[in-house]
């Protein structure tokens, strides 16, 4: 093996081992940046020894055992209270007996407990939601600052000053290492759920940039929440919201077209969807449900993308199903957006007139006055109930309204089809508001 | 990205794993899985059961097994989400530290790339 070679074997040890390192380092000094340090400390160790001397057997419990043992060092030269040093060389003695006892971890699973105290940490409501999100993608998923700032498209300066702070309130505002209980756990999770989706949705739409989809991040928040539904298997919404991910991911490889252009859902070649992820999002769905979870909103929508995945072609989508499921979604987490995806699935399922009344409802209220897929959807209503020119004008409005060139062009070809043809000579367009 | 581990033993084939050997691999699954890691994975039955089949110059022939060449028989496979080649390579290493000796050949899969729009 060269160096090279041994260094990256070493840092694909770190991704592996990190969380669990700075986890349980966390809960023997009770500070996330200092148990991050002492880690990083083990792993430059590593650097240095493992060149020549290979790879350990055990490299976690090589890199545990090295930075408690810089730990302790630490404690000492800090003078620290007796006790907590203690305490330590307890600990660091007991860290091989550890090691055997996780052959029956899951009953009593301790490095399971520090990880998730970690997850709840790093999306601790103390800190801003950008903080948050670097600080689960860097301590939990184990990506440098600098790849953190590359797939959201920050300096990386930015990145560091992000992390370093958030460390510095968690210490400040004493932020206990526990997961919460009760009432509490069931806000605390939400925002979690929230963390990790946000991260999801940034790969899959990228909001800022050139590319639109990063996959890598879909990758890394799909592996967040399969390490959170390990650890957390009983909650449901936990695995409503890795079907959800899991189904939206496999559509990553139709999502595109040839030259990097969006295709819509019903639009996309279903033999590209990925089956063994699909495979993967149904089951954790059918877990979602059997725990009692089929009205959390992220499950509500894990079925509803499960209808998408499960009609072999577009024209055999339920849509009386999806329009349901919308209504469900509704009443969980009402938002209008959800209203106008319920008039397209209203639209498809009982025809444009019925979904014309509620998309006017939604116009009425002018809560998305300034969203293009809202005169968007109208004005396909409209086409399909033969009222050309206002179907025309809507479509015009949605394309002066949308910010992508793509879609603006696609609105105007749209607009412009509706002037030309009668409505009986095109096919449905679906609207790109159900993904 | 993805990538295929597939396995080949060294070992003759049809010597069951001991219970020690198979209480492992179900630890090193549960940790890959709950790792996030591990998209699926299967066992093969013996080659005996399995067959070979080649087209050459339009003509098909079938070869049904056992294959009995040491290291050939495939013995199972792993699919695996890895940030890098060297992480799919550290776990196989995990795998075969269990399996005992044998080969992993590992294959990066084609994926949906980071694309523009």
């Amino acid at each position: 093996m060269t160096a090279t070679d041994t260094h990256r074997a070493i840092d694909a040890v770190w991704r592996i081992e990190a969380p669990r390192l700075i986890a349980g380092l966390t809960r023997m000094v009770h500070d996330v940046g200092l148990a991050e340090e002492l880690a990083q400390d083990a792993l430059v160790a590593a650097l240095e020894r493992w060149p020549e001397s290979g790879v350990p057997d055990n490299p976690g419990a090589w890199l545990m055992a090295t930075a408690k043992h810089r730990a302790i060092d630490l404690l000492r030269r800090d003078k620290l209270l007796d006790r907590k040093h203690e305490e330590l060389a307890r600990e660091l003695a007991d860290a091989q007996d550890e090691r055997m006892a996780q052959s029956d971890a899951h009953l009593d699973d301790p490095v399971g407990d520090d990880l998730l105290r970690l997850v709840f940490i790093a999306c601790h409501p103390v800190l801003s939601l950008e903080a948050r999100v670097a600080l689960t993608l860097r301590l939990l998923g184990g990506l440098t600052t600098d790849e953190i700032a590359r797939a959201f498209l920050v300096p990386e300066p930015t990145v560091a000053q992000r992390i370093v702070r958030a460390k510095r309130t968690l210490a400040e505002a004493q932020v206990p290492f526990e997961v919460p209980r009760g009432a509490a756990l069931v806000e605390r999770l939400a925002g979690v759920l929230g963390v990790i989706y946000l991260i999801f949705n940034e790969g899959y739409t990228a909001t800022a940039g050139e590319d639109w989809m990063r996959p890598s991040l879909c990758e890394d928040a799909l592996r967040l929440g399969r390490v959170l539904a390990g650890l957390m298997p009983k909650e449901p919404e936990v695995h409503g919201l890795v079907a959800l991910m899991e189904i939206q991911a496999s559509r990553l490889p139709a999502r595109a077209g040839p030259n990097g252009e969006p295709v819509l859902l019903l639009e996309q070649d279903r033999a590209r969807w990925d089956r063994v992820l699909i495979g993967r999002g149904l089951a954790a769905l059918e877990r979602a449900e059997k725990l009692g979870g089929v009205r959390g909103p992220y499950a509500l929508q894990a079925a509803i993308a499960a209808c998408h995945a499960r009609a072999p072609d577009a024209a055999a989508t339920d849509w009386a199903r999806i329009a349901a499921l919308y209504a469900a979604l509704a009443e969980v987490a009402p938002s209008p957006v959800v209203e106008l995806n319920r008039a397209v699935a209203v639209g498809m399922a009982e025809g444009p007139r019925a979904a014309l009344a509620l998309v006017d409802a939604l116009v009425e209220a002018g809560s998305l006055r300034d969203y293009h897929l809202l005169p968007s959807v109208r004005g396909d209503l409209l086409r399909k109930l033969g009222r050309l020119d206002e179907a025309r004008m809507e479509l015009e409005r949605a394309a002066s309204l949308a910010r992508n060139a793509r879609e603006r062009a696609l609105l105007l070809a749209r607009a412009a089809a509706c002037a030309a043809a009668p409505p009986t000579e095109r096919t449905d367009r679906p609207s790109r508001s159900t993904r | 990205m993805r990538f295929l581990s597939l396995y080949r033993h060294a070992r003759p084939e049809g010597v069951p794993p001991s219970e020690r050997e198979m209480a492992e691999m179900g630890r090193l699954i549960d940790e890959m899985t709950r790792a996030g890691v591990l998209l699926a994975t299967e066992g093969c039955m013996p080659s005996a059961q399995g067959a070979r089949v080649r087209l050459a110059q339009g003509t098909f022939a079938v070869t049904a097994g056992p294959f009995a060449e040491a290291g050939e028989a495939i013995g199972g496979f792993a699919l695996i989400q890895a940030r890098s080649r060297e992480e799919a390579i550290e776990w196989s290493k995990r795998f075969l530290k269990v399996i005992g000796d044998g080969e992993c050949e590992i294959r990066q899969l084609h994926d949906a790339p980071d694309c523009m729009g």
